[in-house]
């Protein structure tokens, strides 16, 4: 079975009791791309005028690792270099970094958004041949990995392919095209999660 | 006027978490609007049903890259100011294709991911889950994997730069890529229109 136009445009298309959001209203069709583009571009913009750099999201996440090794470990996480950087000279708390504080406002204003749209409902997406316990594994593997290219690449779709690429930086546009490259390489392989 | 205002020191670190909060519920608010908080409405990219990944992306980048040139042109924004992060050829490619991989399997990005959890997906949750642990196992094989990690360090580097060409043209290039690429989407779409 593949998914239908129509499944495609909402949010769960899981055929299961309709269509329903936790507060009980039919979900709400998505922007129109260009339009969410452009919304998201100045988003983007206003970040570059107001504080001199772009978004992003694995940044935090690196922030968050280096705090808990860094409490659990204090000498192992100063010993090693790439922890070492988001650790600082220690006078400042490793998650009182301005990615951090980003990504708690990207959960708030999704969440504002789908509340907005009824698009909030507790749900596991996937297609009908794999089970729930198999696609959280998926997406677990698939969270780790991305971390890991990340860390390599030196940012995410987020602060590489949308931050870099708008800038034109050379590093950014080879990630990009790397980050489509494997996706579309990989995905023929991984389509039976999904259909 | 002088911009970026935070590098030339109209509020300072404290405030700039603050604006890192709000600038966070913009690009959250726009990935939830676009359908980004869904896994299948992001890999349909990847199966050429549903092109709204490359639409939202380049429309975000253009508009972005549009509205920074032509402030830097009226001289109210200092692009030199901006940060970008240096390029380094190999660890890019290859950390691309890496995340590449892991958005196929995972069905999110560390972006996208924090929107999902936000509307409710539990395999989001899981996503997200994921993303610590594969910064960690970076971090404690980064002492062998530091060489190539470091390999074909370039620094900064830009399109415009490394092509030898004007700003505004490599401007003008991407766009005119961009509108091809929106046309040929559409193209795509329809071709591969799930039934």
């Amino acid at each position: 079975m593949s998914p239908t136009a129509q499944t495609l445009n909402e949010p769960w298309g899981d055929g299961r009791d309709a269509t329903r959001a936790v507060d009980g209203a039919a979900p709400a069709p998505y922007m129109n791309p260009y339009l969410a583009g452009i919304g998201l571009g100045l988003v983007l913009l206003a970040a570059f005028v107001i504080m001199g750099r772009g978004l992003g999201a694995s940044g935090a996440v690196n922030a968050f690792v280096a705090w808990v090794v860094g409490s659990l470990a204090p000498a192992h996480a100063q010993s090693n270099a790439f922890l070492a950087e988001y650790l600082g000279d220690g006078t400042t708390h490793p998650l009182k970094a301005w990615l951090v504080f980003e990504v708690l406002g990207v959960f708030a204003g999704a969440l504002l958004s789908g509340l907005l749209a009824h698009r909030v409902r507790v749900s596991v997406e996937k297609g009908p041949r794999v089970s729930a316990g198999l696609r959280l594994a998926l997406a677990f593997t698939g969270g780790a990995t991305m971390a890991f290219g990340a860390a390599l690449a030196r940012g995410c779709t987020s602060g590489q392919a949308l931050t870099g690429g708008s800038m034109l930086n050379a590093g950014s546009w080879v990630t990009m095209l790397a980050i489509f490259g494997g996706a579309y390489a990989l995905a023929y392989f991984v389509k039976w999660q999904w259909r | 006027m002088n911009t970026p205002f935070y590098k030339y020191g109209a509020f300072g670190d404290e405030t700039s978490l603050v604006v890192a909060f709000v600038i966070g519920i913009g690009f959250g608010f726009f990935l939830e609007r676009a359908g980004f908080g869904s896994a299948r409405k992001l890999v349909s990219q990847f199966y050429l049903n549903d092109l709204a990944v490359f639409k939202v992306m380049f429309t975000a980048i253009v508009t972005a890259m549009l509205g920074a040139t032509y402030l830097a042109w009226m001289g109210v924004l200092d692009l030199s100011l901006v940060y970008l992060t240096p390029t380094v050829l190999w660890p890019q490619l290859v950390g691309g294709l890496v995340l590449g991989i892991g958005f196929v399997i995972g069905g999110y990005c560390p972006g996208t991911s924090v929107a999902s959890v936000a509307t409710g997906r539990l395999d989001g949750l899981a996503f997200v889950l994921g993303l610590p642990v594969g910064t960690l196992l970076f971090a404690e094989a980064f002492p062998w994997i530091r060489g190539f990690y470091e390999n074909g360090s370039v620094g900064v580097q830009t399109l415009p730069g490394v092509f030898d060409l004007p700003y505004g043209l490599v401007v003008f290039a991407v766009v005119l890529m961009a509108l091809g690429g929106f046309a040929g989407a559409s193209w795509i779409e329809k071709k591969f229109q799930p039934r």
